[in-house]
């Protein structure tokens, strides 16, 4: 059964990694519904979040196979539950349809949304909310006239408490530790 | 690490830090890399490396293809003789995209080459100048790893990683691509081997656990039997894999590419998986109670149809690549970890057994294969010369010992199916590509890694004809190659698919072929054609015993089919013994 996933993940900041990773998502058909990518806590570690809708055994063969490119550090694959994501929306509407009966304040107070900037001719809203949230809201303006509409991809920040920070630690004695150490699971 | 140690006058060139251009840099790390040979084509771009090669001409052997292909897969065969990565350069543009096939097979049977390509001048990189392409961007889904340097000063640390990067975990092809103002600069030269990249562990810890459920899992199958793949010889698990298939008395099957992984005397040695495998290892895989996976990846031409794969079996996958766990088949136990660090640690834990019963099923089908088919095509003692007693009789004259490469096609299968490979043997064949036109030049690569046994190739006249130009190669630097030319004026295996799924419709498969033993001669390359069994192992004898290289053409039956064959869509146990 397909799913929405989101995968985050966690690279090193070199050239082609970006198109290394898409290379895979691609083979695979999988369309990725929405892509962000920004620094993350640690400094010269860039932070990659992608939306794909796919199925269980079909995300864990593509994060294995992202995690295994030379530049990727860790590869986190969540459904909703797990996460705390966001995305966020600027909405560009005509002041005439806006100005209208009680519309801005209802909107600031029902979408907890905010706007940006008011001319004679068009409003400028925004909004962070989840994906259902804003497209509520586009469906509330749109009768006042929508002139411009953007989402940007999702963020997210996982609700597990172990952080990139302890991976790269762990990941580091593992290497000094050697490779003749039998590391014994109890 | 950076140690200015100014002599006077500086006679100590080694110890004396001079700045040095780019194009010198690159030749000093690899040199600390310990590569003697690297396989090349000039070209505008790359000339200032060129230009240096000249003056370390001591310690770096160039030699020169005769197509930047050729120079790609020989030095693929030489990284599969010599077990240390193989070394190949090419100019920008047209140099760089012709070696793409040479990088993808490489990638695909997961041998280190390191690629060095020239770019453009870096101010003019993006601006399509004359002979730019955008290497980077077209190599990315062919390698492990690649990179551009436009900064003399980074060329110490990226040939570093990408030598670490090649022979490391599953080694694979690298790529650095150098800008031509990056060749002319001048560095401050210093040079530290790569240990550790923070994003890539190849090392991974041993869980004891596993290799614990493994060895209960062992010892309670009553029908184990062993895949061995590629893996087994990267990692050099052979004498580990011998120790634990004796102790266990477990039949080892192998993949193509895992053929010389196990002596195919020895008693326990099963046969070849797959489409064109042996009749016993493919019917058993369906009847086996546990498969043991070693180092190999569940190739679709190793498990014909999935749906039918094994059905009987608990499936224990130890893998180096944790991306291969569980893609294409599912497994119940997977040891992500290198082979022979695995089966060092499982073989204590095993029981010894014999499984007599089990192995005598492998022997009453290998008897059924050896009458129907084996039998018939390495000794039919009249009609047209067959491939398989082709095979046969080099393996009888050369005993295992030798460097066998191939081509691809039905001579690559008879060479898989009756070539005996020992401890000894090195098989060099392109496996995941299946890319015709490897052979030539790749057993040039072979010969130039001084294996110290007879590197033979056996070719078919279609692939021949794809790299032939290699001859010349051949015939400059006198490479004492044997070249078995198998010619049945025919691309024989697509022939055979025409035949078997086609209605015998040859569309564009008949070859009209020039004259193999003057074409040879014209490159002065000693050969000769045989086309009557009686010559053949006497030709095959005078080839092994002149010094240089030497082609023997012979005439192979026009029609004849590589069997058994388990067809497109059935399952392994439904392999056809006989068609006609
Ligand atoms: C570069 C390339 N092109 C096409 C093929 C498809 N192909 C596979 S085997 C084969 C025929 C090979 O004929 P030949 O070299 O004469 O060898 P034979 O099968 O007769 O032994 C072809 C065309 C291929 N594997 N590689």
């Amino acid at each position: 059964m397909k799913q929405e996933y989101t995968i985050s993940l966690f690279t090193e900041d070199h050239i082609g990694i970006l198109s290394r990773i898409t290379l895979i998502l691609t083979r695979r058909q999988i369309n990725i519904e929405s892509i962000t990518a920004s620094e993350s806590a640690v400094k010269g570690v860039q932070m990659l979040t992608m939306v794909v809708t796919t199925t269980p055994d079909m995300v864990n063969k593509v994060a294995t196979q992202i995690e295994k490119l030379v530049d990727v550090i860790k590869v986190f694959v969540h459904t909703s539950p797990e996460i705390i994501c966001q995305e966020i929306a600027l909405y560009k509407v005509t002041s005439r349809g806006l100005m209208s009966g009680s519309m801005i304040g209802d909107l600031v107070r029902k979408h907890h949304a905010r706007i940006l900037e008011v001319t004679p001719e068009y409003i400028v809203v925004e909004k962070s909310g989840n994906r259902a949230e804003i497209t509520d809201l586009l469906a509330v303006l749109e009768p006042c006239g929508v002139l411009q509409f953007v989402r940007s991809g999702r963020i997210a920040v996982t609700r597990q408490v172990k952080e990139l920070n302890a991976y790269l630690k762990e990941m580091e004695e593992a290497e000094r530790g050697g490779p003749e150490k039998l590391e014994v699971y109890n | 690490m950076k140690e200015k140690t100014k002599t006077a006058g500086g006679q100590d060139m080694n110890n004396y830090e001079a700045e040095v251009t780019g194009a010198e840099a690159l030749l000093k790390c690899l040199i600390e890399e310990g590569v003697d040979t690297i396989f090349g084509y000039p070209g505008g771009a790359i000339m200032p490396v060129y230009d240096k090669l000249l003056d370390y001409s001591d310690r770096l052997r160039h030699i020169l293809t005769r197509h930047e292909q050729g120079a790609a897969h020989a030095a693929q065969a030489y990284a599969m003789v010599t077990g240390r990565p193989g070394v190949c350069f090419a100019t920008s543009g047209p140099g760089a995209t012709n070696l793409v096939t040479g990088i993808a097979n490489a990638f695909l049977d997961s041998v280190p080459v390191v690629f060095i390509t020239a770019q453009v001048t870096s101010g003019l990189i993006g601006t399509d100048a004359f002979q730019e392409t955008d290497i980077l961007g077209i190599s990315t889904p062919v390698t492990k790893w690649n990179a551009q340097v436009k900064k003399a000063a980074d060329i110490p640390d990226t040939i570093a990683r990408a030598f670490y990067i090649a022979r490391s975990g599953r080694p694979g092809p690298v790529l650095v691509d150098i800008s031509k103002d990056a060749q002319f600069e001048n560095l401050s030269y210093s040079y530290r081997k790569c240990t550790y990249i923070r994003s890539y562990n190849p090392v991974i810890p041993l869980h004891i656990r596993d290799i614990e459920s493994a060895a209960v899992m062992i010892n309670h199958a009553d029908k184990p039997l062993i895949l061995a793949g590629h893996g087994v010889i990267l990692s050099g698990a052979a004498d580990e894999l011998k120790a634990l298939a004796e102790k266990g008395g477990i039949p080892v099957a192998a993949t193509l590419l895992g053929l010389p992984a196990f002596p195919q005397r020895h008693r326990l040695f099963a046969g070849m998986l797959g489409m064109h495998g042996n009749y016993a290892p493919n019917v058993l895989t369906n009847q086996a109670d546990l498969i043991i996976a070693i180092g190999m990846r569940f190739d679709d031409r190793v498990t014909g149809n999935l749906k039918k794969y094994a059905p009987e079996a608990r499936i224990i996958h130890i893998e180096i690549d944790k991306a291969e766990i569980n893609k294409n088949v599912r497994v119940d136990l997977e040891i992500n970890n290198d082979a022979r660090e695995v089966l060092t640690a499982l073989l204590p834990l095993l029981r010894e057994k014999s499984r007599e019963k089990w192995i005598r099923e492998f022997r009453i089908l290998d008897r059924v294969e050896y009458e129907k088919v084996i039998r018939p095509e390495t000794e039919p003692g009249e009609g047209e010369i067959r491939m398989g007693e082709v095979v046969n009789t080099v393996s009888d004259i050369t005993e295992g010992d030798a460097v066998i490469v191939t081509d691809v096609g039905q001579h690559q299968m008879a060479v898989a199916r009756y070539y005996r490979f020992s401890e000894k043997s090195i098989l060099v064949t392109s496996g995941g590509m299946g890319t015709m036109g490897f052979g030539l030049p790749a057993s040039l690569g072979a010969a130039s890694g001084n294996p110290g046994k007879p590197v033979i190739a056996f070719i078919g006249d279609g692939g021949f004809q794809m790299t032939l130009q290699e001859l010349g190669t051949i015939m400059q630097y006198q490479i004492p190659v044997k070249i078995i030319l198998l010619n049945n004026s025919f691309l024989g295996m697509v022939r055979q698919w025409q035949e078997m799924f086609f209605n015998g419709r040859y569309a564009s498969t008949e070859m009209v072929n020039p004259d193999f033993v003057a074409l040879a001669g014209a490159y002065g390359i000693q050969a000769r054609s045989v086309t009557r069994r009686e010559e053949l192992s006497q030709a095959v004898g005078t080839m092994l015993a002149a010094e240089g290289p030497f082609l023997v053409e012979v005439a192979i039956g026009r029609e004849a089919n590589i069997l058994p064959m388990v067809e497109p869509g059935a399952s392994v146990s439904e392999v056809t013994l006989t068609y006609r």
